[in-house]
């Protein structure tokens, strides 16, 4: 910034002289030789391309191996759309419920002081730190068949293991934390002097929450429902543990691509996982405007 | 419109914030409470604004028990130290804020709306900035608005929180004299709350000073500067020179050594004297009840600040005229022209 606003000012000659020189002397500043940089920054490139570009490139040229055609057939068979529409559904639930719960969670900790709200905390990062498998077989024990609720639920005809609930409330665990760790440190920033002036303004409860905090943390909001979104969509093992894998009812788009992989049929499995691929493009897109709106919003706040 | 609140109490854990304070502010004072950092008076602020609850007492705003109420039905204008505006809204849809949120049936329509916030934003003389956003206005053009949105509801009484204290000492000043002004124009009962005493004396009608918890005293400006009730009066506001004196058979001892002061009416025992800096007279050696060596002189504006070495051992600070010669190193007598002895 402060380069631009000088480059802008026209130099006299000593002027440009002086500068050249502060530039050289910035230049010795890095004490490596040109030699050991050029080999540390290609080691980093080269470490990239092998392990984020290349895989990504192998995704998109396996689906189109055999033409577009192809990879088009293999994205309108009813297995593939049936897949992608459970997981629209089930992302769809999971990201709901944890922005419910999120919202609620981070208000809750950031606004208010009360016995164990360290423990709170904690406990809402657990779905990051237990293997998702794990989590998986938590909802097995629970509502399986020999599971705590399972006699009760076949007595009443409920199913959740190898459905649509068994999947959305394994992926509503898994992915949580997004929502509430997205918004417990900016609004604990924010802090709480906007909602009291609302009030003594003679806003009611309802009224501060949509028209003070929430504009204030909307930014946070999106960029945590579109991390939980991403995750959501991207789940395999609590998921695979939970659904049973029934073809055409209970595949997600990652457990297709698992199944289609392991029956040989690249370009399906391909196909469907460009998809997933093209998801995490556009969340990195998404995610880093949002982050620019976010580092906006913090700017000069108060003071 | 008055305020009354009796025997406040409230802790926050182990601290005391509040320790038993009653105050009656009249309709149309402006009272300032005054004390150092941790002496309870924000606390007594916000509970009077229904944003804090007290451990026990009550408050009463114009007669009626506001603690029965909350922060919502109490309808007081409450100004936040740092500022509180709504970092999302512009200026206007901040002023507007308070008359937006009522209920329907007492809503004022767009129009009106638009009326009153232009009235208010020239009241604070800031309606070019309507279309602004909080953070792009300037410290004391945002206290202004949040005083304008304060205001907005028509509040029973006004609260500012060291509505001064981060700004800077020159925009300070300019505020100052014009919430005076402003307190003259609209004559809301309010109180503010500060630790800057020159803000206290110059801007309020009444000053309640206050120490740990309680009440030290309440007067007008000219009661607490010249009659200071207490030691700890004396010593926060004004400069004070303060020494540890000793009472005892009528005579009041520094050091052992007997001063010429009159100790009539004084309880014997350990006491503190207080003297004003401006009120140490300096003459020749001998002159005054105390003695001491000029260590050092420096120039502030119309008075010489003089560091004084007394002949017991305790250096001091006194303010003398310019005209007065002063050298380093000079023996001169002091009399002190006032004093105050409390015990303790």
């Amino acid at each position: 910034m402060t380069m631009q606003i000088a480059d802008s000012i026209p130099l006299s000659a000593s002027d440009a002289k002086a500068r050249a020189q502060a530039a050289a002397a910035r230049d010795n500043l890095r004490t490596e030789p040109r030699a050991v940089r050029i080999v540390i920054i290609a080691l980093a490139m080269l470490f990239l391309t092998v392990f984020v570009v290349l895989p990504l490139v192998v995704v998109f040229a396996q689906a189109f191996s055999r033409g577009v055609l192809a990879y088009l057939a293999a994205l309108a068979e009813p297995e593939a759309l049936a897949a992608i529409r459970l997981t629209l559904l089930v992302a769809a639930i999971s990201v709901g419920l944890n922005l419910v719960f999120g919202l609620v969670a981070a208000w809750a900790i950031a606004k208010f002081d009360f016995p164990g709200k360290t423990f709170l905390i904690t406990l809402i990062d657990l779905p990051f730190s237990v293997s998702p498998v794990i989590s998986g077989l938590v909802f097995v024990l629970l509502f399986g068949a020999q599971g705590y609720f399972g006699s009760w639920l076949r007595d009443h005809d409920i199913q959740i293991l190898f459905a649509v609930p068994g999947i959305a409330l394994a992926t509503t665990f898994v992915t949580f934390p997004f929502v509430a760790r997205a918004l417990i440190p900016l609004m604990q920033e924010q802090g709480t002097q906007e909602e009291e002036a609302a009030i003594s303004l003679g806003a009611s409860g309802l009224q501060t929450f949509f028209r003070v905090t929430l504009p204030n943390i909307k930014w946070g909001v999106l960029y945590g429902v579109l991390l939980c979104n991403a995750r959501a969509m991207g789940e395999f093992g609590a998921v695979s543990v939970v659904s049973g894998h029934i073809r055409g009812e209970t595949n997600t788009m990652p457990l297709l691509v698992e199944i289609l992989y392991n029956e040989y049929q690249f370009v399906a499995a391909f196909a469907i996982a460009s998809l997933l691929a093209m998801l995490a493009l556009i969340t990195l897109i998404v995610k880093t405007v949002l982050e620019r709106h976010l580092d906006e919003g913090q700017e000069p706040s108060d003071h | 419109m008055t305020i009354e609140v009796r025997n406040l109490v409230k802790s926050f854990g182990s601290f005391k914030a509040l320790d038993g304070v009653d105050l009656k502010v009249d309709s149309g004072e402006l009272v300032a409470l005054l004390g150092p950092s941790g002496s309870g008076k924000t606390t007594l602020l916000r509970i009077v604004a229904g944003l804090d609850w007290p451990d026990s007492g009550e408050v009463f705003i114009n007669g009626e028990d506001a603690l029965a109420q909350g922060a919502r039905e109490r309808h007081v204008g409450f100004v936040f130290q740092h500022y509180a505006l709504f970092r999302h809204m512009t200026v206007f849809e901040n002023v507007a804020f308070g008359l937006r949120v009522q209920p329907r049936a007492v809503r004022k329509d767009e129009a009106a709306i638009r009326i009153r916030v232009k009235e208010l934003l020239d009241l604070v003389q800031l309606d070019w900035l309507a279309d602004r956003y909080p953070s792009q206005l300037s410290g004391g053009q945002r206290q202004r608005i949040a005083l304008a949105r304060a205001l907005a509801i028509e509040p029973r009484i006004l609260l500012l929180d060291e509505p001064f204290g981060a700004l800077d000492a020159k925009v300070r000043k300019e505020l100052r004299k014009w919430l005076r002004s402003l307190h003259h124009e609209i004559h809301v009962t309010s109180i503010f709350v500060t630790h800057d005493q020159e803000e206290a004396l110059e801007v309020a009608n009444r000053v309640v000073v206050m120490d740990k918890g309680r009440i030290e005293q309440i007067g007008s400006p000219d009661d607490v500067y010249e009659s200071p009730a207490s030691a700890f009066v004396h010593g926060f506001i004004g400069e004070s020179i303060e020494l540890p004196v000793q009472v005892e058979g009528g005579a009041v001892r520094l050091d052992g050594r007997p001063l010429a002061l009159a100790a009539d009416g004084l309880a014997p025992g350990a006491s503190k004297l207080f003297v004003r800096r401006h009120d140490m007279l300096v003459g020749p050696p001998g002159s005054g009840a105390f003695e001491g060596a000029v260590r050092h002189v420096r120039n502030f504006g119309p008075v010489q600040r003089a560091e004084v070495t007394l002949s017991g051992g305790k250096t001091i600070e006194i303010d003398a005229p310019r005209d007065k010669e002063l050298r380093v190193g000079d023996t001169i007598g002091l009399e002190p022209r006032r004093y105050r002895i409390f015990a303790g």
